[in-house]
């Protein structure tokens, strides 16, 4: 019985012998990975900006963030913006919030254009979201004002009474660290995100007296608004 | 074998150790679902709270459930029948309890992170830095220990149970590591080394395959060995369980890039994604026909024996959502049914339907396995399957709705050619499917509450000597 073969020889090996059956799984899992994920590294027409280099910011020698103007391009976050951004990932607002707008018509006259990679290329992590239970923030930058921002934070049903989302109230309460939002930079220059020393230096008194929730909204009025648009490009070709 | 042999043979106290915490988790997992369902149908219970709001519950709740619950029945059942099919111990009691209080100190430190807002901000991921190491650290010991299990047993060949444990084994250690490789900034902060669309891909990557071999591969490990032993009888056919098996290892793993169609992601990944997808309903059914065939010829074993009944309506269930899922990866449905609660709907009915039931199932064999006994209420097994069916299809109907109506109303135009409704409307239309899909759940978990009843009840009446019951008897 137990020497005969039921299935094939390879198949009778492997289940004949653990370490022959875990190469096996070790090759066979590999793979699905490697076709999709490697390529993404490599494959220049995966950012947009490799043939439209306009979508990014043209730093030039001495300007600082605060130079950029808004469509000058993708530029990494200011420390007050990276500062939200943390508190954004903090309280999970990507799992209510997509930050990906499709190629459709609805969501173009709902959100705005559609998202580029290279629009999320300083994003550690991505914050792309995978449900709506509230609309897309991808665009929200500029749609609302900082008053509006503050009050919906608070208590979001006083400005939109179909809201489901928890009220904010320790937004306010809370105080940026300076020191640590400087060495959160230094982590994101580690990992390849383009800060200079004088933006990391600067840090510090850029958030100095800041409040969570100037933070939150200083990040939620930059999404989107980096980079200007041309209606007759076709930037996924 | 009598019964003092088998436990002189075999090392279960760690088995049973680990059945009792995954129905505590299962309650407690489900209760904080419970709770954070009903946040989005009655927002006051975010309780201005920080550690009580949704943001931060909702990673506490899919950690609980997939980690805390979904990992200790895993454990259970691969520990327990890899020694019964090998017919030999577990290769080292120490690595089983050091998985075991290892994987326990993980779902603390879970319990105290996650609300305290320490997040990577990767879906599925949560665990900050240092938790990510301790759980490669666990989850490779519990690997060593079964695979060397394996290498030394009795038997010529390797049962089919164990291939998927194995499967899974190696898949979860290659995207629990590649997923969770980040820079520190503190102790408890730190960034993903990728970024934006790579590390979308990554990402979901890591997040299909959660479902596809911690969920699915390790769960058909659990069928594979559970069926047929409460039927009394050999899995319908060899040939099949060989053929998805491995069809089931090389095709899962492409399925990530189908949670990214039309995303920046660019559109050969996604495409490539969605066609294996559709094609992963074969080996996917594969599976969930060999399981119910097993009954073949003994459909009658249904009328009495309850916990059958769980076993056989989790592959009901199975096979339901693993048709669900390549439709909805689909280009054209995928475009409606992205972002909504359809997608919440479809992982519930994976979740509740096949990954609970069949757990279930198991481990009201296991039970009355390890503690030498019946359960204490057949009638209360009865009374769990049918709060645990109800409830699951109540919350997957009430999702089915609210998805597909949530993606009609966003992308509906009105006769002037402008959009009909705005968003808001679109989550005031919500809240009766809200506070049903509440309502669903909160029978599933009483459901599960019915079982920790009756398990604590069978462990408690038990005549066996052991660890747990001894510190059942105490409390």
């Amino acid at each position: 019985m137990a020497d005969q073969i039921h299935s094939t020889k390879l198949q009778d090996k492997a289940e004949r012998n653990v370490f022959l059956m875990f190469v096996m799984l070790l090759v066979l899992l590999s793979v699905g990975g490697l076709v999709e994920i490697v390529p993404l590294f490599f494959l220049k027409d995966t950012m947009e900006h490799n043939q439209h280099p306009e979508v990014m910011w043209d730093r030039k020698p001495g300007q600082t963030l605060a130079d950029w103007k808004a469509g000058d391009g993708v530029r990494p976050y200011t420390a007050l913006e990276l500062a939200g951004r943390d508190i954004y990932r903090r309280e999970g607002c990507y799992t209510c919030h997509s930050q990906m707008i499709r190629p459709f018509r609805d969501e173009k006259e709902r959100y705005g254009h559609y998202s580029l990679a290279s629009e999320s290329m300083y994003d550690h992590p991505f914050q792309w979201g995978s449900k709506r239970t509230g609309p897309d923030l991808a665009r929200v930058g500029g749609k609302y004002s900082d008053a509006w921002h503050e009050r919906h934070l608070r208590a979001p049903r006083s400005v939109v009474p179909e809201s489901v989302m928890p009220n904010y109230p320790w937004l306010e309460e809370n105080k940026l660290d300076g020191a640590f939002v400087a060495s959160m930079m230094r982590g994101m220059k580690t990992i390849g995100v383009p800060y200079e020393e004088s933006d990391i230096a600067g840090a510090a008194a850029a958030v100095e007296g800041k409040t969570e929730m100037q933070a939150v909204i200083a990040f939620l009025q930059v999404l989107g608004t980096m980079v200007k648009f041309d209606e007759n490009t076709n930037y996924r070709e | 074998m009598e019964a003092t042999q088998v436990e002189q043979k075999y090392s279960f106290d760690v088995v049973r150790w680990f059945s009792i915490a995954a129905v505590v988790y299962l309650v407690v997992g489900t209760l904080v679902g419970v709770y954070v369902a009903s946040e989005l149908a009655w927002p006051w219970l975010n309780m201005d709270s920080p550690y009580l709001s949704f943001g931060r519950l909702r990673p506490l709740h899919t950690n609980a459930v997939i980690f805390a619950f979904g990992g200790c029945a895993l454990m259970a059942t691969a520990y327990y029948s890899v020694q019964r099919t090998c017919g030999v111990r577990l290769f080292s009691d120490a690595l089983g309890w050091f998985t075991f209080w290892g994987w326990n100190v993980i779902i603390v430190l879970a319990v105290i992170t996650l609300p305290l807002g320490f997040t990577s901000g990767k879906e599925y991921a949560e665990l900050e830095w240092p938790v990510d190491i301790l759980i490669a650290v666990v989850w490779l010991s519990f690997s060593f220990n079964f695979i060397m299990t394996v290498a030394k047993r009795k038997t010529s060949h390797i049962y089919v149970s164990n291939w998927f444990f194995m499967g899974m084994m190696v898949m979860i250690t290659y995207l629990h590591v590649v997923n969770s490789l980040a820079i520190p900034v503190t102790l408890f902060k730190s960034y993903s080394i990728f970024s934006g669309v790579q590390d979308a891909m990554i990402q979901w990557w890591w997040g299909h395959n959660a479902v596809g071999f911690y969920l699915t591969a390790g769960f058909l490990g659990i069928m594979y060995y559970f069926v047929p032993k409460q039927a009394g009888r050999p899995v319908f056919s060899y040939r099949l369980s060989v053929l998805h098996f491995w069809a089931l290892m090389f095709g899962y793993v492409w399925l990530g890039a189908h949670h990214l169609q039309y995303t920046a992601l660019p559109d050969w990944t996604g495409s490539l994604g969605a066609a294996v997808s559709l094609a992963m309903i074969i080996p996917s059914w594969g599976g969930a026909i060999n399981g119910m065939m097993t009954l073949s010829g003994a459909w009658d074993k249904l009328r009495d024996d309850y916990i059958l009944r769980f076993l056989i309506m989790s592959l009901a269930f199975y096979a339901m959502s693993t048709f669900e899922g390549p439709v909805m990866s689909s280009k054209t449905v995928n475009a409606l049914s992205h972002y909504t609660d359809w997608t919440v709907g479809h992982v519930h009915s994976g979740a509740l339907g096949w990954v609970v039931m069949v757990a279930a199932g198991a481990l009201y064999h296991l039970v009355q396995k390890l503690w030498n006994t019946e359960m204490y209420s057949a009638k209360l097994v009865n009374l769990h399957f049918w709060m645990a069916t109800i409830g699951a299809v109540v919350y997957i109907t009430a999702m089915w709705v609210s998805g597909i109506m949530q993606g009609l109303m966003w992308r509906d135009y009105d006769e002037f050619g402008t959009l009909t409704y705005t968003f808001a409307e679109s989550v005031a239309a919500m809240h009766p499917y809200y506070a049903m899909r509440a309502i669903g759940g909160m029978i599933f978990w009483a459901g599960a509450v019915v079982m920790l009843y009756n398990v604590v009840m069978t462990v408690r009446k038990a005549p066996a000597t052991s660890t747990v019951r001894a510190a059942a008897a105490r409390a």
